[in-house]
């Protein structure tokens, strides 16, 4: 294999980002590979040998199970135990057993972790009882004779009707009343999404294992060891050093464990406690699904004012958002939702009003993206709708309105840097040869344009099965927490020259597949001036490594990343300081021997010059933001209305890439999971059951339904990380549903507002437009027209 | 219970278990072969992929009485012969090179689906490969990282 440098041609475009550097994909991908290190535990992973949570063998331990609601909403009067079964060999425990607060440590803390009698159920497949025994097969069988008594009481599943607001925000700018009244044009829309899931293919599970002074480890498959530890004294009663948790091999987490694995291990380490050994808590794939957070459903209603060459003058945008049963991390979902609501686009008046309420479903967390992909969805759409009306390319439309240098967001943010909206949405245009492409398919449709309909089918009106069509989407995504969030985490991250020699990383950042193993020793060792290599990742295990906050927000190359290369300076300045100056490669050895360990704490500082007033939404939302272009072509099926997403092209400003095929791999897995939202993920649900509960039922793109990607990387570094990076894990979930939405309009001719773009919806929404399928056909040809 | 001889990775075995226990299960807690992973327990994710006589099948699908008298291998007799050696295997040694894990949890799986492929005599075209990976779920990668590195394996493009 050969190795080639990483080409860095400079792109500097009008206004924006002039410091900009391309990654460019293709044939060289390997040969990029070959100058970085290869993922750090990958030959554990691919020789079977990793460890994951159920791979974790603890001699004795029980099996343990959980009793579960089977009603959305109810009055719990009492668990039962079958009085013909013999209960000795097993424990059951319930919230009378729980030594400290029954509450989930988050935000509002309004969930209980085992309902309690009087309590109220809130919503279907919410733990109630717990039972473990010795083996799998008893508790199987002891589960079913475990009986809850309720009485019923009315659930609402209606995010709209429902008055209890777990969190609310308005951000406002400029006068849009006014606005609306001296515009050219007006244009309204609905746009609505429904639950997602992660769909990690490892399943949540946790193994409780109790000490013998009452001290509790947990070992777990989780993002985010220090919110379970604090959970764990909460609801448990320990002291900081009584409760450890230990992060196993991760199967794959995207949000879906980031706040649930707490309850989980609540659970389990209730049960370690009642019967004195380790118990195994594993779901399967379906309590999984039924139990475990998803992404909140939305409901997004814009109102636009522009003018006729596309020059946005205001927008007028109400979010809510369907929290489901308990709070867990809604308002900040909620909150990341409202401020990227109006996208990537300078506007002079804009009024965003979003709440979030409670309903009677299981309680919707954290996902990949985080509120952002459902309010984006909306925007682009949207925005590509007001270009269809108008007659102007979605390039066009995004070039006259996206954000550049000095331009001002809805809270007043000024746009200092770091802005490369315009370059991401270049080179999508031109990489995936749009305009030419929108022209031909053009073309074909006014081909398929009145020449009649195939009897019995409902779009063919020739001898084409299918239809193509190629849609654009543009997104930003504020990079790190929200807000003050940073500042109140206030993490810590250490760097290690350890009395032997070795230098060492210690982070509670997990690796759950994202690369953060490979690449903490990469930045790391760059600031030493040693090899890769030589840098070792102390194993994730409270007892070891310092808060250095939750895996999540995209912040951990950025933040973590950058809390760690300021740690690496330090340490090589105060070794190379006593070793007359020689390099640290030289004299690190050497030093540890003479003068023992040296351990640097890094605090995060606040990044100079940003603020965010968290009461008035107003000020700096985020330090900074990533950019991201998505085209994604689409052939639809004209007798089934079935869409296959032929291939897309993803542009990622990413602020610095740490490793390209790491990155690149964020990237194509962001955008299948969005291709996946588009078309075909979605939960049905009944008397507020998920009643595709199976991964029979709940389906996410297989290799066959991927579409063929090319990612382009792009760096607009960030100057309030010391290696520029902004994080790449979300801005692909963001950007690739609206793309494959525009698409399909650009196929056959129907905007759809709801996700996913089911061929039931997609004929529906040709029935809505033209009446029947002779009109439908003819409306599939005149492209110009709307669905509204 | 019924005894049941087979091999495993090249080892012959023999146990008696109930004939209705699933290969998985029997991989995971008899034999201590945790490389092959359960995702759904209903035959479609494919993370418990395993080749009985050279085909792939989801092991959770295969109960013990199916399996006497037959071969079964497993991620963990995949590189056997290499892993003596303390290195991968071409087709792991791809994986690795071309990104094609991230979480690593569909990834024993995959490679079993991709080595059936690969046996068979598969080659390099993208669909092909799709086909043949169809079965296996990831929802890290995107699939694009793997389908090159088995095409990569393919052609002979490798090392």
């Amino acid at each position: 294999m050969t190795t080639r440098t990483m080409p860095r041609p400079a792109v500097a475009p009008d206004r924006s980002a002039p410091d900009a550097l391309v990654l460019r994909p293709g044939a060289m991908t390997r040969g990029r590979a070959a100058g970085y290190p290869r993922r750090r535990e990958g030959p554990a992973k691919l020789t079977g040998a990793a460890k994951y949570t159920d791979d974790l063998v603890f001699p004795g331990a029980w099996y343990g199970a959980t009793i579960r609601s089977t009603e959305a909403r109810a009055r719990l009067l009492a668990v039962e135990l079958d009085p013909d079964v013999d209960w000795s060999g097993v424990v059951v425990v319930t919230a009378a057993d729980i030594p400290g607060e029954n509450l989930v440590a988050s935000i509002k803390e309004d969930q209980p972790v085992l309902v309690p009698v009087g309590g109220e159920i809130r919503h279907h497949s919410e733990p109630v009882a717990l039972l473990a025994g010795p083996d799998q097969a008893t508790v199987r069988r002891l589960k079913s004779r475990i009986r809850l008594v309720t009485e019923p009481l009315p659930p609402i599943f209606d995010p709209e009707a429902s008055d209890h607001i777990f969190a609310a925000c308005d951000i406002g700018r400029g006068d849009v009343e006014a606005a609306f009244a001296g515009a050219d044009l007006v244009l309204e829309g609905e746009y609505r999404v429904g639950h997602q899931e992660q769909l990690y293919i490892e399943n949540n599970a946790m193994i409780a294992v109790p000490g013998e002074a009452g001290e509790m480890a947990v070992h777990g498959s989780l993002q985010c060891p220090y919110y379970v530890h604090r959970a764990m004294k909460k609801t448990l009663g320990l002291t900081s050093s009584q409760a450890r948790v230990v992060q196993a091999e991760t199967g794959g987490g995207f949000g879906g464990k980031e706040e649930y694995p707490s309850i989980i291990a609540l659970h389990a380490a209730l049960l370690a406690k009642k019967c004195g050994r380790a118990v195994r808590m594993i779901y399967d794939r379906h309590e999984d699904l039924a139990a475990t957070t998803k992404r909140h459903p939305a409901i997004v209603r814009h109102r636009t004012a522009a003018r006729t060459d596309g020059t946005l003058l205001a927008m007028d945008i109400e979010v809510v958002m369907d929290g489901g049963a308990y709070c867990t991390l809604t308002p900040v979902v909620l909150s990341r939702g409202a401020l990227h609501a109006g996208g990537p686009y300078r506007c002079p008046n804009v009024r965003i009003r979003a709440r979030a309420t409670r309903t009677n479903t299981p309680p919707n967390g954290a996902f990949r993206g985080f509120g952002a992909p459902q309010t984006e969805f909306a925007m682009e759409t949207h925005l590509n709708r007001l270009a269809d009306r108008l007659g102007l390319s979605p390039a066009e439309i995004r070039r006259r309105n996206a954000y550049v240098l000095g331009d001002v967001t809805p809270t007043g943010q000024v746009l200092r840097e770091s802005v490369a909206a315009i370059e991401v949405l270049g080179l999508a245009v031109e990489a995936s040869e749009f305009e030419r492409v929108r022209a031909a398919t053009a073309r074909a449709a006014a081909e398929r344009r009145g020449s009649g309909t195939v009897p019995v089918s409902p779009l063919r009106s020739g001898a084409a099965r299918t239809a193509s069509g190629i849609g654009l989407a543009l997104a930003w995504h504020g990079a790190g927490f929200t807000g003050s969030g940073e500042v109140q985490i206030g993490s810590v991250a250490a760097v290690e020259l350890t009395g032997d020699g070795r230098v060492r990383v210690l982070v509670a950042a997990t690796e759950m597949g994202q690369g953060t193993s490979t690449i903490f020793p990469i930045m790391v060792s760059g600031e030493l001036g040693i090899a890769a290599e030589a840098v070792e990742m102390a194993p994730v295990d409270t007892a070891f490594v310092p808060d250095s906050g939750p895996t999540v927000a995209s912040r951990t190359a950025m933040v973590v990343g950058g809390l760690c290369i300021e740690a690496a300076r330090r340490l090589r300045a105060e070794v190379e300081g006593r070793n007359d100056g020689r390099p640290f490669s030289e004299v690190y050895g050497a030093d540890a021997a003479t003068h023992g360990a040296t351990r640097i704490e890094q605090h995060f500082e606040p990044y100079p010059g940003i603020s965010f007033d968290d009461a008035t939404y107003r000020g700096d939302a985020y330090p900074a933001f990533g950019w991201a272009a998505c085209v994604a072509r689409v052939d639809v099926d004209l007798d089934t209305a079935e869409v296959a997403v032929r291939d897309v092209v993803a542009v990622d400003d990413v602020g610095k890439v740490i490793h390209p095929i790491l990155c690149e791999g964020q990237v194509e897995g962001g955008t299948l999971q969005a291709v996946g939202y588009a078309t075909i993920e979605e939960i049905k649900l009944e008397d507020g059951r998920y009643l595709n509960d199976r991964l029979a039922t709940y389906l996410i793109p297989t290799a066959l339904d991927a579409p063929a990607m090319m990612t382009i990387l792009v760096e607009a570094p960030f100057s309030g990380a010391p290696h520029g990076a902004k994080g790449v894990g979300e801005l692909p979930m963001d950007v690739g549903a609206p793309a494959v939405i525009a698409a399909i309009h650009d196929a056959v001719g129907v905007w759809i507002t709801e996700l996913p773009a089911t061929p039931e919806r997609i004929l529906a929404a040709l029935h809505a437009q033209g009446g029947d399928g002779q009109a439908g056909a003819a409306a599939a040809a005149d492209r110009g027209r709307d669905a509204e | 219970m019924s005894r049941v001889r087979f091999l495993v990775n090249g080892t012959p075995t023999e146990l008696e278990v109930p004939g209705m226990r699933r290969l998985l299960d029997v991989l995971r807690e008899d034999l201590g072969l945790t490389g092959t992973k359960e995702g759904c327990g209903e035959g479609e994710c494919g993370a418990c992929s395993v080749l009985l006589d050279g085909q792939v099948v989801d092991s959770c699908l295969v109960p013990m009485s199916q399996v006497d008298g037959r071969i079964v291998r497993t991620v963990e007799g995949l590189a056997l012969a290499a892993r003596e050696r303390g290195t991968l295997d071409t087709l792991q040694d791809a994986f690795l090179t071309f990104g094609a894990a991230q979480c690593g949890i569909c990834t024993p799986g995959m490679l079993m689906a991709a080595r059936a492929y690969l046996d068979a005599g598969g080659g390099p075209e993208s669909d092909a490969i799709r086909e043949a990976i169809a079965g296996n779920l990831c929802r890290c990668t995107g699939y694009q990282k793997i389908v090159e590195a088995i095409a990569a394996v393919a052609a002979g493009d490798v090392g």
